[in-house]
């Protein structure tokens, strides 16, 4: 028997504001327990939640990234459940009227594209943090309560692992993108859970579900639902039936393990939030904030192949990141040619960040001192040998180029006048190098040029050594 | 109507319980509470939206600025346990989701 | 004892204070003897707060009472259900036992700010859910007019107080009726503002959409005063509104010549007590002499309030009243097993009979399968609940009724009636529901009680209740009155 998989996915994202989603309380990360949380995020009796206007944006901003469309009117509502990271024992979230809704993303695997849609987004509170202790105690540290969040719910559109890591990394990337997130899995500002059933190819009728825990990298996502999907193939296979529960990915043997079997649905008693008013969101504010989206990865990459006719491989390495992309643009645009600028921060820009393990924004490298030193190379001002001693100075002081140079001695001598007589006289000193020359040993013209740059101290023009070299032999 | 079963249904949502004694009680409060709600149904709300909120207001927001209000202190001032700058509470048996 | 707050008003103490004929210590000294020697027979206070209050007082007096700080130095009473930073707040649970808050209700501080004296915290129906301040942790609070009695509730404690001259005025909260049902009660005037004037911030929530901070006193302009300083859009409260507060004391000019006042044929049914009616039609003549023009109009939606208002109360409560975990704050059952022990047996056992019920209500009209039937249905029909109102007062200045179907009743009479202690609240649970100011002043003794007579006007338009309000107040001088059973008690 064959079977179709059929894939969904939940993501959180936390958004990238200074503030909690309903409190004044600093969103950090790292802080001592309960130290970074006021009465509010406490659920103190009394306390009101007070809305932030930048998470709401930034909740617009990512779905209309998404493609999505920003709903006009809308609410909060309240998600009853009891939990002790749950300090109002109600989770303030968009269930009736989520803030977006209808978008999607083109992933691509094995060639092929596909639109994964999305059902809907919205905003939310995140919750406390319990860690279980091994004496029957839990502890709880509130700093994390109240983080805005943005939950992307996709359409049952994704038929397989790889499509699900795909449809993922497109999800991150366009985030990044917007800078509404950081969207990091390994502090947790990207969360992934997901449910996956299959059913008999041909069938109308889905198959029973289980949802997936515990899934800290894109891996364990697609290794999780590729070990479920042949897991709940065997259990058909052999007669069985899937029940609907939740499975834990464990990361040493790959595969997953049952947490709990759910029996019924889960009864929120969702109703509007009373405390906030709701939202007539007006097309002048969504219009505005689509205004300030950055240009999305695969605009760039368009442009990059189109305008400024880089191979499709150096368009999507460029666009690897926001920061990187955004570089680059400006590397050109402070007067870099863009396959020169491509050059350098795909070899020695990345070389150097993955040797480092910084980001480029921990350098001291700024597009104009980039731009400035591709410059020096181009007009000859420097050799490409020296340039690399320059790139070094560079990225790790705030240094202009040209003065740097200028100031060590190191601008390149192109002076046929000054030049001439060095070469001549190395001539004169290496008469066995001028016979083989002539003799048609190429040879020679290497181990000439190697003196003239020892006496320059490499400074010499080796386009200029070259030419002069050549006519001063032939006069011999 | 509501029944016994659903009383205590809706007890095991609300984390109360009640005593066999108790649950017949309130059941019998709950259905006179309940037949008194009933008498909605005589409305014809037609077409009429539902009035969650009476001020009239929209778009109220907060400009996204920090502030500092409590020390850990305060915080944790009323906490019946704690420990470590944490708030200590018994374990959960079933080691279930709980989190957005 | 000095102070005999069955004649004076923070006009006159205020006066005192500032042309030293007393000093705020002395006041407030004198405001904890009336309460130590009162409150044994009215069980008014839950918390008196003397030291925190002899402080406030002393800071008063070395700043100096000024002309223009109408509060700084009067010594007020607040209902245990607003947040006093440093002082017990128990809402009257035995869940929130031992709670002491570590910031303050936005009344508070403005309250503070205007240099009143906070004397203490004052009993109520826990959670304000009730009409009696039975359903007290700390045992019932007792009628000043006949201690057999209830002050009504859930602010019987600010009312009590204030009717049995503990104190000159006391902060409330209503959300269906908890201000105004027992000023009734208790023969004075009460005050709830229009949902929304009064910052919720530091009131301990029972129906979020209902409820609203007010006043009690024995005069109309003791309110006036207090709510002037407690009024005003807040930062954080996303529900208050951003309109200027209005200068109450001038609009309390005393004429009330041609303003149109409507009287709904409902408020007079057959289920309000004959000497009720009888006390609302002298009251409705004392209106018209005043000049004012009284019609009979239909609020056709009247008989649904009830079904309504428990409904939608109930389930923001349930909703409101989870945060009551043991965890963080307040009570904890002891010799807790797991979680779900935490959880059940401090509710359980931190929770009176009739928090229970509401929350059993709540619980259940909001669940699956019977929201769209409860919840939702109760919201459609409070739609039009509001409707009734804005048809009326497009050609009515105020709408005028009894507050309540009848005076004040024994203790232990409907306790465990839930359904009819519930229709007692039918007069004035219509105003909440509709988020407009409604206020109930002193119409008269019948039997010996005191009962009200209920002021509706227009959102925003407090000013018009005070101004009816005041008019109607020095027309029957009722505030000359002492209760029977506070009498020797001077």
């Amino acid at each position: 028997m064959n079977f179709k998989t059929t894939i969904g996915l939940e993501v959180h994202v936390e958004l990238k504001t200074k503030t909690k989603m309903f409190s004044p309380s600093p969103v950090t990360y790292g802080e001592a327990p309960n130290t970074a949380a006021n009465v509010i995020d406490f659920g103190f009796p009394g306390v009101l939640p007070r809305v932030n206007k930048n998470a709401y944006r930034l909740g617009i901003m990512v779905a209309l990234a998404l493609h999505a469309k920003v709903t006009n009117e809308t609410h909060f509502d309240r998600k009853n459940y009891f939990y002790p990271d749950n300090p109002k024992a109600y989770q303030i979230t968009q269930q009736e009227r989520p803030l977006g809704t209808n978008g999607w993303v083109e992933i691509e695997v094995k060639g092929k594209k596909k639109k994964i849609g999305i059902h809907e987004l919205h905003v939310e509170e995140d919750a406390g943090k319990n860690t279980h202790g091994a004496s029957g105690y839990s502890y709880v540290d509130l700093n994390r309560q109240g983080t805005p969040l943005v939950e992307i719910v996709s359409e049952p559109d994704i038929a397989s692992p790889d499509e699900a890591y795909a449809y993922l990394e497109q999800l991150r990337q366009i985030i990044l993108f917007t800078g509404a997130s950081d969207v990091k899995m390994e502090e947790g500002s990207m969360r992934v859970d997901t449910n996956i059933s299959i059913a008999p190819i041909g069938s109308d009728t889905l198959g029973t579900k289980a949802e997936l825990k515990n899934l800290n990298s894109f891996a364990h996502v697609r290794d999780g639902l590729a070990f479920e999907e042949k897991r709940q193939a065997e259990v058909l296979m052999a007669g069985g039936e899937i029940r609907q529960e939740t499975r834990r990915f464990d990361e040493p043997t790959g595969t997953t393990i049952l947490m709990r079997v759910k029996e019924g649905s889960d009864d929120y008693r969702y109703f509007p939030e009373p405390d906030i008013p709701p939202f007539h969101i007006s097309q002048e504010w969504i219009d505005e904030i689509g205004s300030e989206i950055p240009e999305m990865p695969n605009k760039r990459r368009e442009r990059y192949v189109n305008d400024y006719g880089l191979p499709e491989y150096d368009a999507s390495v460029l666009t690897a990141t926001k920061e990187m992309s955004d570089f680059f643009d400006a590397t050109v645009k402070a007067g870099a040619p863009a396959k020169q600028a491509a050059n350098w921060l795909m070899g020695n820009v990345n070389a150097y960040l993955n040797e480092q393990q910084v980001d480029l924004s921990a350098t001291k490298l700024t597009p104009d001192h980039l731009a400035g030193m591709i410059k020096l190379v181009s007009e000859g001002t420097i050799s490409s040998k020296i340039a690399k001693k320059v790139f070094q100075e560079i990225i790790t002081s705030d240094t202009d180029p040209r003065a740097w140079v200028e100031q060590k001695g190191l601008i390149q001598q192109s002076d046929p006048a000054v030049l001439t007589p060095i070469i001549d006289s190395i001539l004169d000193n290496n008469g066995q190098s001028i016979e083989d020359f002539k003799n048609g040993k190429d040879r020679a013209v290497g181990f000439l040029v190697g003196q003239i740059m020892k006496q320059t101290h490499g400074k010499a023009n080796p386009q200029v050594v070259n030419q002069i070299l050549m006519a001063e032999l032939k006069k011999r | 109507m509501i029944d016994r079963d659903q009383v205590a249904h809706v007890a095991g949502l609300a984390k109360l319980q009640f005593t066999d004694d108790q649950l017949t009680a309130f059941t019998k409060q709950m259905e006179d509470i309940i037949a008194m709600a009933d008498q909605l149904d005589e409305v014809d709300v037609g077409d009429t939206t539902p009035m969650y909120q009476v001020t009239n207001l929209s778009n109220v927001f907060r400009e996204d600025k920090p502030e500092h209000w409590q020390t850990r202190t305060q915080l944790l001032q009323n906490v019946p346990e704690k420990e470590a700058g944490l708030i200590k509470v018994p374990s959960i048996l079933d080691n279930g989701e709980g989190e957005a | 004892m000095s102070t005999n707050y069955f004649e004076e008003d923070i006009t006159s103490l205020h006066d005192a204070l500032v042309n030293q004929k007393t000093t705020a210590a002395q006041l407030t000294a004198d405001t904890l003897d009336q309460i130590q020697t009162k409150d044994k027979q009215t069980k008014a206070f839950i918390t008196v707060a003397a030291d925190e209050a002899k402080k406030q007082a002393a800071a008063a007096d070395t700043q100096g009472i000024t002309a223009d700080r109408q509060l700084a130095g009067i010594p007020i009473a607040i209902k245990d259900n607003i947040i006093t930073d440093g002082i017990l707040t128990t809402a009257a649970s035995k869940i929130l036992t031992g709670f002491i808050p570590v910031y303050d209700a936005t009344v508070t501080s403005r309250l503070k700010e205007a240099g009143a004296v906070l004397v203490g915290k004052t009993n109520m129906d826990e959670f304000a859910m009730g009409s009696s301040t039975e359903n007290s942790y700390y045992g019932p609070t007792h009628n000043a007019w006949d201690l057999d009695r209830v002050p009504g509730g859930s602010s019987g404690g600010s009312a009590a107080a204030v009717a049995a001259g503990e104190v000159v005025a006391a902060l409330g909260s209503d959300t269906g009726g908890s201000i105004r049902q027992p000023a009734a009660f208790n023969g004075i005037f009460g005050i709830k503002p229009t949902y929304g004037r009064v910052s919720r911030w530091g009131l301990i929530a029972f129906g979020s959409s209902l409820d609203q901070i007010g006043v009690l006193s024995r005069r109309v302009k003791d309110s006036a005063i207090v709510l002037q300083q407690i009024a005003g859009q807040d930062e954080n409260d996303d529900t208050s509104l951003p309109a200027l507060v209005p200068d109450y004391l001038a609009a309390m000019d005393g004429n009330i010549k041609g303003l149109r006042i409507a009287i709904p044929e409902e408020y007079l049914g057959e289920g309000v007590a004959q000497g009720v009616r009888d006390a609302i039609e002298k009251a409705v003549d004392t209106l018209k002499k005043l000049g004012a023009t009284v019609d009979t109009v239909s609020l056709p939606h009247t008989k649904y309030a009830v079904p309504t208002y428990y409904l939608i109360a109930s389930s923001e409560a349930s909703s409101n009243l989870q945060r009551f975990d043991g965890i963080r704050y307040g009570f904890r059952a002891k010799d807790v097993k797991n979680l779900e022990d935490v959880y059940v047996r401090t509710r359980s056992e931190g929770f009176g009979d009739e928090v229970k019920r509401r929350i059993m209500l709540g619980t259940f009209s909001l669940s699956a399968g019977f929201y769209d039937a409860y919840f939702n249905k109760a919201a459609k029909v409070r739609h039009l609940i509001q409707d009734d109102f804005t048809k009326v007062f497009a050609d009515y200045d105020l709408i005028v009724g009894p507050t309540t179907p009848t005076p004040a009743f024994k203790i232990g009479e409907k306790v465990n009636d839930p359904v009819t202690m519930y229709m007692n609240d039918i007069l004035t649970i219509p105003a909440n529901l509709a988020g407009i100011p409604a206020a109930s002043v002193p119409a008269g003794l019948v039997d010996g009680m005191p009962v009200g007579l209920q002021l509706m006007a227009k959102p925003m338009a407090e000013a018009t209740i005070f101004k009816v309000a005041d008019a109607f107040e020095a027309a029957t001088q009722f505030y000359t009155q002492v209760p029977t059973a506070m009498k020797g008690e001077k």
